[in-house]
């Protein structure tokens, strides 16, 4: 059987799998807590998993070993960005938003402030973030695809993103939140036991001797020292330096206002199993990022990473799949081929994963935050609720295949990277200011919500990834004024201080009466959903 | 249940519930819940970024003290990298600590009494 086949049906097995258990789950959900939260009866161990599952994407397995494999060291700092930030999830959010919340990001600025412009900004926000995610999760799924293949065809490439378009719809209209999670948590365990193995071979290659594996690839790739040292990507001078800062503050505020993370706290039953859940996420995934430490140098170490070379031209993207067929045999020899089309799979299952908790979040955003509250007033029926969450995610995927198909030259750690921006400036400061401050009100909370997600879209558009620059969308133009590609440092800042100066330019004593309540609810638990019993 | 919006669009709440959780917000015991939380959660927090922002502040702007060799070719970057997973786990481990001792049973009491008084 030759090695794409074998890819093949690894990549059917895989889709077989998730669609076998979102048909088991479909049977065990009923109610609206049932699609939106799992019927909040997940341990905090699953939930743990689960979250891993959402949060390690194809940005993360293949885009980060591919990262250290081009520019070493330097692609290493988006690793420790991406965990430290999960203090920021456990210390100030997780816990607090299990208690004030119900099914989605809104629920807990709703519940003290006038719903309609809150629900209105939350879930518009929600939906931004969440297509920027997916568009970076689909391409690169069509990418991965035609390369392990072996074709170079647009119309494949295409098929891929319709494929995986129509799986994420099956998933959440048929399996909802029950589904979603048990696909997170199976992709989560293949995920870890493919990179730990893969970890192992490329240690055993250098006798367990990390120095050496570091030395290794300090010489193969030609670059020598500096090759292990900061600076490659980002040292050139002053502009990429502060570059750096601005992508280093969103990606540690980022995670803790990402929607998809968020909504995962709903699914345990309490405060301390939601805190559980944070813990076996941080346990997992900085294990994880360790072990692409590992895969990214293994890369450079063994592989050819010249400008001309696989890795290189897929922007680092393949550097895992063929680090797997490398250390499993090399190319052409059965373990090789066999170890290529394993690490695929798992890549693929991850995508599948990420793009099915980003469309029930959006999905159940439309229905419950603008369809229920803002359309009905609150007057609509659980059951109608989750109806035309079902059609939303319908919506969502079909928006998100005809985005993602005339998006496929746009680089995939830049939307990553966006969402993060956009995630850190808009809804993070609209949670903590929220959470933490009495006199916080509506207005506060939509000009931070409005204010963060207009200027991160704002400058970006007016960034050198945008226009004039080599790597720009639009080559030929040029109306590029702002000089940073990661508008984190200045729009972040920008979103709590929208957040202020609407607070402080109107009165609303019902949003500080109601805070009493917030506050209470939040800090002891005392009121707070609780779990569905079936 | 449901999210009733009344006519000046915000949620509408039970009553009782609002006088309850009142009540509970003026005990002593949700005054020292507050006070135990932000005494581990505020240095915490400033002591990570602060700690986070060193890093990057370091990998920037001063090279040639990341590049110095500690042993074979494990410089102080990868070091400094390494401790950045090292107190992340840490913290995370001593705050689920701090508060299943210090913060959970004000939490379960206040909880208690809210269940109690509601009913």
């Amino acid at each position: 059987m030759n090695t794409q086949a074998l890819t093949a049906s690894l990549f059917i097995a895989v889709v077989l799998l998730t669609v076998g258990i979102t048909f088991w789950a479909s049977r065990q959900s009923s109610g609206a807590a049932d699609f939106y939260a799992g019927g909040r009866s997940f341990s905090g161990f699953q939930n743990g998993l689960a979250v891993s599952g959402d949060y390690m994407s194809a940005a993360s397995f293949l885009g980060i070993s591919g990262l250290i494999a081009l520019n070493g060291y330097d692609g290493f700092l988006y690793s420790i960005g991406f965990l430290v930030a999960w203090l920021v999830a456990l210390l100030l959010v997780a816990e607090l938003l299990r208690n004030s919340g119900r099914y989605t990001m809104a629920d807990q600025l709703a519940y003290r402030m006038r719903q309609r412009p809150v629900r209105t900004a939350a879930a518009t926000s929600t939906v931004v973030v969440s297509i920027f995610y997916l568009l970076a999760q689909m391409v690169g799924a069509g990418a991965l695809v035609t390369l392990l293949l072996d074709v170079q065809s647009e119309s494949l490439k295409a098929l891929t993103i319709i494929g995986v378009g129509l799986l994420m719809i099956f998933y959440v209209t048929v399996g909802g939140m029950k589904g979603t999670t048990w696909v997170q948590i199976v992709k989560a365990v293949l995920l870890m036991t493919g990179t730990v193995l893969v970890t192992v071979l490329v240690l055993a290659k250098f006798g367990f001797n990390l120095s050496e594996l570091l030395g290794a690839a300090a010489q193969n790739t030609g670059k020598g020292q500096p090759f292990l040292e900061p600076g490659l990507k980002y040292g050139a001078n002053l502009t990429s330096q502060i570059d750096f800062v601005s992508l280093a503050i969103a990606l540690v505020l980022g995670t803790a206002g990402l929607p998809h993370i968020l909504i995962r706290f709903y699914t345990v039953p309490t405060a301390k199993a939601a805190r559980t859940s944070v813990l076996w996420a941080i346990t997992l995934i900085g294990s994880f990022y360790l072990m692409t430490l590992v895969l990214g140098f293994g890369a450079a170490a063994l592989l050819d990473t010249g400008a001309e070379s696989k890795v290189a031209t897929s922007g680092g993207n393949l550097a895992s799949p063929l680090l797997a067929e490398a250390v499993g045999g090399g190319a052409g020899s059965t373990g090789g081929a066999v170890l290529l089309a394993l690490i695929s799979a798992v890549a693929f299952a991850t995508i599948l994963a990420v793009v099915a908790g980003l469309t029930l979040t959006s999905a159940s955003s439309v229905a419950h935050d603008l369809y229920a509250t803002v359309f009905k007033k609150g007057a609509a029926t659980e059951k109608d609720e989750v109806r035309v969450a079902r059609v939303a995610a319908f919506v969502i995927g079909a928006v998100a295949i005809g985005l993602a198909i005339p998006a496929q030259k746009l680089n995939i750690a830049f939307l990553v990277a966006l969402a993060f921006a956009v995630a850190a400036s808009a809804n993070l400061p609209s949670i903590l200011l929220n959470l933490f401050w009495k006199r916080f009100n509506t207005r506060g909370a939509t000009w931070a919500i409005y204010g963060g997600l207009v200027s991160c879209v704002v400058l970006v558009f007016f960034s050198p990834v945008v226009s004039g620059s080599e790597t720009a969308l639009f080559t030929q133009a040029n109306w590029q004024w702002f000089p940073l590609s990661n508008p984190g440092i200045v729009s972040v800042p920008l979103g709590f201080f929208f957040g202020w100066l609407g607070t402080i330019t109107s009165r609303e004593p019902e949003a500080e009466e109601k805070y009493v309540e917030l506050e209470v609810r939040a800090f002891t638990g005392a009121g707070a959903e609780a779990a569905v019993h079936h | 249940m449901t999210h009733h919006v009344d006519e000046t669009g915000y949620e509408e709440h039970d009553p009782r519930e609002h006088q309850t959780y009142d009540q509970l917000r003026a005990t002593p015991e949700f005054t020292e819940l507050r006070r135990r939380y932000a005494a581990f959660v505020v240095p915490a927090t400033l002591v990570f970024i602060l700690w986070y922002l060193l890093y990057v502040v370091l990998s920037n702007w001063a090279p040639g003290f990341m590049g110095i060799r500690v042993i074979g070719n494990i410089n102080v970057a990868l070091v400094f990298g390494l401790l950045q997973f090292v107190t992340t786990f840490g913290i995370a481990w001593l705050y689920a600590r701090y508060m299943n001792r210090a913060v959970d049973p004000l939490a379960r009491d206040l909880e208690a009494r809210f269940s109690g008084g509601t009913r």
